[in-house]
């Protein structure tokens, strides 16, 4: 069984977030962290690994070389190696070029499951799965709150507004886990210890076959115009914090007939 | 010069930050209150090869050196003391021992179950009448029969009454001029347990009294060669001071977390306290004594990994951490007003944890002893 992990790394959640006003891009020069979401997809490819009693699992990782530090973390939890696309050329890739990129670096592993977090910490896009799923013209299943391997095929009980899908899709495929469907671990003392022993290898888009005009901003589909603070809501009325508040939000909505 | 830690020791300082604030936070002033025992940590702990860190692994240990393990201390006491002394006496004390002195047999025998924290080891060198003056030690062990037959007692020994507790390894007199460490395992008739003593800090930790009454102890229990025990215990506690320093600092950059987050959502004359200058001042000075501290801890940690000498080093990061630790988390608590004053806030615990770091493992007089004698004074 090899299984493929995607792990991206994000901006730590007590960091405050900042678009370079320059770049038009996300600042991420901050402290940095394993996108927790795929704390989760990394955790359930090892319990199928220790369940199934054999397997690989793979991270594999699409950002500037810092972020080896996140890649090394996800070593030490338990992937066996870890694979880093790291090239300047890679600096604005949206979702089109990552999605592109991450294919190339998943297909060579030939893996039977490739699982990712629901969404990046960051963006919160919850899309790159599904791009990827049409690169690599896999099925693929989100929101997973629980995964079954059988004979050739995985069962997922997808999480919804109003209950549960039970879906089955047969192997390969791509599965994006939710945060509910385990507890990650914590790397052991050990694991943190025999990261720096296990494969890590450093690709760069040529090594995948990428050209200049796949990846970066020649290759991507999204272009950002400018940005600008959301406008604000002019009706809206701010209530202060004074003793009386309660009572005048019972008062504002009792006025507009809402309760 | 290079003042970076490894990658290694920075994921180990994020897991252990991480583990400390989801796992321990929640719980810590409830274990205090209740005066309970932390179990499940202990067990998660292990789970994470934090009860063996500086063990090899060959005896079940993490194979971790000594800068790891005053991180994983230090981290830990950010958040409780109660759950770090506990890893630190059975590591340093409980098990370290074993690891030093014990033969290979003895350490084939104890130390998986030790290392990997299944089981918690104590270390009894404190008695009534032998505190400071740990030599004076009165509890005599007679050889009769192939048995050491242990009388006397011993007081404040952290970790010897758990439900998981192994063993105490404690400290005798085997002849008139001649002190010896043995091994005591829990259960053994004779051997005698206190209910836990009642304490103002560390009060989710074990602390117990011993007695023993003509308590068997099989003759292969003896630790190292007879009448070693002077000289061993003194290198115990040369080692143990570095994760009572980690704790220091540790404590003290706890206090000084909570109080800066604390000035500056608390707001008087109608702006953040934070914006005063005295509360500036008084971070700023807490800043600058941690920053201190954290050197001298580490310098010591890094000399022992050396294998160089480092015995002056770990006693005036102990004595120095100690210090600090008590002036930074009473600013703290002065920081938080009334507010600091009640249960529900963390610093009225850090500041009741404190006092003993000044007290266990060797008095702050006792480090100012053994640094002059480093003066060859
Ligand atoms: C260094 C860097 C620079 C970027 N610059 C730009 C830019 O200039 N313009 C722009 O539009 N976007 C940029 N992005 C955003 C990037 O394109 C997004 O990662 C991509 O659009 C996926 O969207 P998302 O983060 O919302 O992922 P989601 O769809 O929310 O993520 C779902 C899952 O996909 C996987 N995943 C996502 N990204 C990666 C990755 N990089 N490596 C491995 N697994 C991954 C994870 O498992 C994740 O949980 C940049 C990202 C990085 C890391
Ligand atoms: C919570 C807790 C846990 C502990 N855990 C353990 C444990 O696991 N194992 C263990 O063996 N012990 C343990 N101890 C005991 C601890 O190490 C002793 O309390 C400490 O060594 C001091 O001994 P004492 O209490 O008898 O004080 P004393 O030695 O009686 O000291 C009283 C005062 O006199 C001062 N003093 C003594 N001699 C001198 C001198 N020559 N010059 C100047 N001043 C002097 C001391 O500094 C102190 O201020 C623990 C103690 C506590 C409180």
């Amino acid at each position: 069984m090899r299984l493929a992990v995607c792990v991206k790394e994000v901006p730590e959640a007590s960091a405050r977030t900042r678009i370079d006003p320059g770049t038009l891009r996300l600042d991420r020069g901050g402290a940095a962290t394993l996108n927790p979401f795929d704390a989760h997809a990394l955790e359930e490819a090892l319990r199928i690994k220790e369940r199934t009693g054999e397997g690989e699992v793979v991270a594999v990782m699409m950002a500037p070389l810092p972020a080896a530090d996140s890649l090394r973390k996800a070593l030490a939890i338990g992937a066996d190696r870890a694979v880093h696309v790291a090239d300047d050329a890679l600096a604005g890739s949206d979702l089109v070029a990552t999605a592109r990129t991450l294919a190339k670096a998943v297909e060579r592993e030939e893996p039977d499951l490739i699982l990712l977090g629901q969404q990046g910490g960051d963006s919160d896009g919850a899309v790159l799965w599904s791009a990827l799923a049409d690169l690599l013209r896999l099925p693929v299943v989100s929101q997973a709150a629980s995964l079954e391997l059988a004979e050739g095929k995985v069962a997922v009980k997808r999480q919804t507004e109003y209950g549960y899908d039970l879906i089955e899709a047969p192997l390969p495929c791509i599965v994006a886990v939710s945060d509910a469907i385990n507890e990650p671990r914590y790397p052991s003392l050990k694991g943190i210890m025999g990261a720096k022993k296990k494969p890590h290898e450093t690709l760069n888009a040529a090594d995948l076959g990428l050209g200049a005009d796949e990846i970066g901003e020649a290759g991507s589909r999204t272009e950002v115009y400018a940005l600008a603070d959301p406008p604000s809501r002019g009706d809206s009325v701010r209530i202060e914090g004074d003793g009386a508040a309660a009572e005048k939000v019972v008062e504002y909505l009792t006025e507009r007939k809402l309760i | 010069m290079d003042f970076d830690l490894s990658d290694e020791h920075e994921l180990l300082r994020t897991t252990v930050r991480a583990f400390a604030q989801e796992r321990i936070a929640p719980v810590a002033e409830e274990l205090d209150r209740e005066h309970r025992f932390p179990y499940e940590l202990v067990a998660e702990l292990a789970e994470l090869g934090l009860m063996g860190i500086p063990i090899p692994e060959e005896y079940g240990g993490a194979g971790g050196d000594t800068l790891s393990y005053a991180i994983a201390i230090e981290e830990l006491t950010r958040v409780d003391s109660s759950v770090a002394i506990t890893v630190a006496a059975h590591t340093s004390l409980g098990t370290m021992p074993f690891l030093l002195f014990g033969s290979e047999e003895q350490k084939r025998e104890w130390l998986p179950e030790l290392a990997s924290g299944r089981r918690l080891a104590a270390f009894g060198l404190t008695e009534p009448g032998a505190g400071s003056d740990a030599g004076a030690t009165r509890t005599h062990a007679e050889l009769r029969d192939g048995e050491w037959i242990v009388n006397g007692s011993k007081i404040f020994i952290t970790n010897a009454g758990t439900d998981i507790s192994a063993c105490v390894t404690i400290t005798a007199r085997t002849g008139d001029d001649e002190i010896s460490n043995l091994i005591v395992r829990n259960g053994s008739p004779g051997y005698e347990i206190s209910t836990p003593m009642r304490k103002m800090g560390w009060r989710a930790s074990d602390t117990r009294e011993l007695s023993f009454r003509d308590c068997a102890v099989p003759e292969g229990n003896l630790l190292g060669p007879r009448g070693a025990g002077f000289k061993q215990f003194l290198e115990i506690l040369d080692g143990g001071r570095i994760s009572v320093a980690a704790m220091g600092l540790g404590l003290a950059q706890g206090a000084y977390d909570l109080a800066l987050a604390y000035s500056r959502e608390r707001e008087q004359f109608g702006r953040p306290i934070a914006r005063f200058q005295a509360i500036q001042f008084a971070l700023a000075d807490m800043a600058t004594e941690i920053e201190a501290a954290r050197g001298l801890v580490y310098k010591a940690a890094w000399l022992k990994d050396q294998v160089r000498p480092f015995a002056r080093e770990s006693a005036i990061a102990k004595l120095y951490t100690g210090e600090v630790s008590k002036r930074v988390v009473d600013r703290a608590l002065q920081i938080h007003g009334g507010y600091g004053f009640m249960d529900e806030y963390a610093i009225s615990r850090l500041y009741r944890d404190q006092k003993v770091l000044e007290i266990g493992e060797g008095t702050n007089e006792i480090q100012r002893m053994v640094i002059a004698r480093h003066l060859g004074l």
